[in-house]
């Protein structure tokens, strides 16, 4: 998977290493302490695949400024896509368990995701969320904004904004899940 | 792991589903699936378990989807059990129940499934007493097509939410004991248990009296017993199997007290299995025909839970064909 880098030959530019990364998650830590004046109601619910991991790191950064241990959960939002029944023929995307292991009514849920890109994960993370409760505010965390939104949603917290063609790829890769960390952009601009 | 998998972005694309599918776009029987489809659809099962713990059981996901459930056989636990999982994937859903509709005047199962084909159902759930009748379904309909019990030929969600129930506690099938004792000749759970178990590699052992065994048994592999004891001795998974007095024409066995004494599972017999054997029974049990109410409510008995697992497990059925419609052929 790492190899992927090398064997394609294709221009791959790296646009976040792994130091990068990971002062950009502590900026995005310090800056929902500001926000939020404390962690007393505050959850994580990170959207699967990467956002899980992203969210469990942010956990850890915000126990090491504050020593408050922030609830994390991991949501799929397979079964809410709004492209499920579209493919003409195909295979199914796998459904992965959602684990959401408190109760989301009256908190701050701090959504996490590794891209925003069209904002259609992140509408039905919304719907997903919603089916467990009713939070009190929904805010959003994503490492990289990558642009061409079509729908009206915009993030909270950004580690990177990142302009980019709409035919370009944006791969984020994590320790816990592809063995390093790192953003690159497949394709030409 | 491929690299398509690691390209998930924000926008859903083709490129961004996983390889995994079923080859067929219906589910007519456990022969046909191979171990990767029975992984997957336990797999999606687990997802899907995670729903029915929520406040609010129900997604999205076949919104505009119309299920038809057409019942030629009494049920209850299957039909319901489709019919919460239909609901809670959001799909609009009707149940017929032969005893009220077209059939009881005369009309043939070909023409009763045009009938309700011209109303273009995605798909539908078929219970029928005749061995073979989905298939003929499959080759005549648009709509994709779920046995949910034909005659004596197979149930295939039977077999899939028993495999379910025994991974949720052993966490394999392979190089599992299994024991099904019991009415082999009549019991279509029994030969999608069968195929699925000696599929997925689990060590099967079929026991019931000699008047109650199918033809052809052996070419399905496994250990064949007369001896409950022997089948049962050391056994991680006792599975039960209902006497079907309805599909008993002739006798094949004295009297149901001579049975339970020769094959009724008692608290007794069941001392020789596994220390943290499980129990199952498809349902709806004879207590003290096959099962002594003693083991039925036991602490190995799993029966309610097959129940309960039912629902988890048709919904992960039932969103994997809904992604191969479209596909001609039985394929």
């Amino acid at each position: 998977m790492t190899d992927a880098h090398a064997s394609t030959g294709v221009s791959m530019p790296q646009v976040m290493d792994a130091d990068r990364m990971s002062r950009a998650l502590t900026r995005i830590a310090h800056e929902i302490l500001e926000r939020n004046r404390g962690l007393d109601d505050v959850a994580l619910v990170g959207i699967r695949t990467r956002g899980v991991p992203l969210a469990r790191r942010l956990a850890r950064a915000l126990r090491e400024i504050n020593g408050d241990d922030v609830p994390t959960g991991a949501l799929d939002i397979t079964l809410y896509r709004d492209d499920l029944m579209r493919q003409p023929v195909g295979p199914q995307p796998v459904v992965r368990r959602t684990e959401i292991p408190f109760s989301i009514d009256d908190r701050r849920i701090l959504l996490v995701d590794d891209v925003l890109y069209t904002g259609r994960t992140i509408r039905a993370a919304l719907d997903a969320l919603i089916d467990f409760g009713r939070p009190r505010a929904i805010q959003l965390v994503v490492l990289v904004d990558r642009g061409h939104r079509e729908l009206p949603i915009r993030a909270d917290y950004v580690g990177k904004n990142l302009p980019t063609a709409p035919q370009q790829s944006v791969q984020v890769r994590l320790q816990e899940i592809d063995g390093a960390d790192d953003v690159v952009i497949e394709g030409e601009p | 792991m491929s690299t398509t998998a690691s390209r998930r972005q924000d926008a859903p694309s083709a490129g961004d589903l996983a390889p995994a599918s079923l080859r067929s776009r219906h589910l007519l029987g456990i022969a046909g699936l191979d171990a990767g489809e029975i992984t997957l659809i336990l797999d999606t099962a687990e997802a899907m378990k995670e729903i029915g713990t929520r406040s609010v059981k129900k997604v999205p996901t076949l919104r505009g989807r119309t299920v038809v459930n057409l019942f030629f056989e009494p049920s209850t636990r299957t039909r319901t059990s489709f019919e919460i999982a239909e609901k809670r994937l959001s799909a609009d859903t009707l149940s017929i129940a032969t005893a009220t509709s077209s059939v009881t005047k005369g009309e043939s199962l070909l023409d009763t499934v045009r009938t309700l084909e011209a109303m273009a159902p995605d798909m539908i759930v078929m219970r029928h007493a005749s061995s073979g009748a989905p298939h003929l379904l499959a080759r005549m309909c648009r709509s994709a097509i779920v046995n949910a019990g034909d005659g004596m030929h197979e149930h295939p969600t039977q077999a899939l939410l028993d495999a379910f129930t025994i991974r949720a506690h052993k966490g394999r099938l392979a190089g599992l004991k299994v024991a099904i004792v019991g009415d082999l000749m009549h019991s279509r759970v029994f030969r999608s248990n069968l195929i699925l178990l000696r599929t997925m590699g689990a060590d099967v052992w079929t026991c019931g009296p000699a008047t109650l065994l199918p033809p052809g048994l052996a070419q399905f592999g496994g250990r064949l017993t007369t001896s409950i004891d022997e089948a049962v001795e050391g056994a991680d998974v006792v599975m039960m199997l209902r006497i079907q007095q309805e599909r008993m024409h002739g006798h094949f066995f004295p009297s149901v007290r001579e049975y339970f004494s020769l094959f009724g599972l008692t608290p007794e017999r069941l001392r020789r299995a596994a220390g943290d054997v499980i129990v199952m029974h498809p349902g709806p049990m004879n207590r003290g025909v096959e099962i002594d109410s003693a083991v039925a409510d036991g602490p190995g008995s799993v029966i309610l839970e097959q129940v309960s697992n039912g629902v988890a497990v048709r919904m992960a059925v039932l969103y994997l064909l809904a992604g191969r419609e479209g596909q001609g052929g039985e394929a």
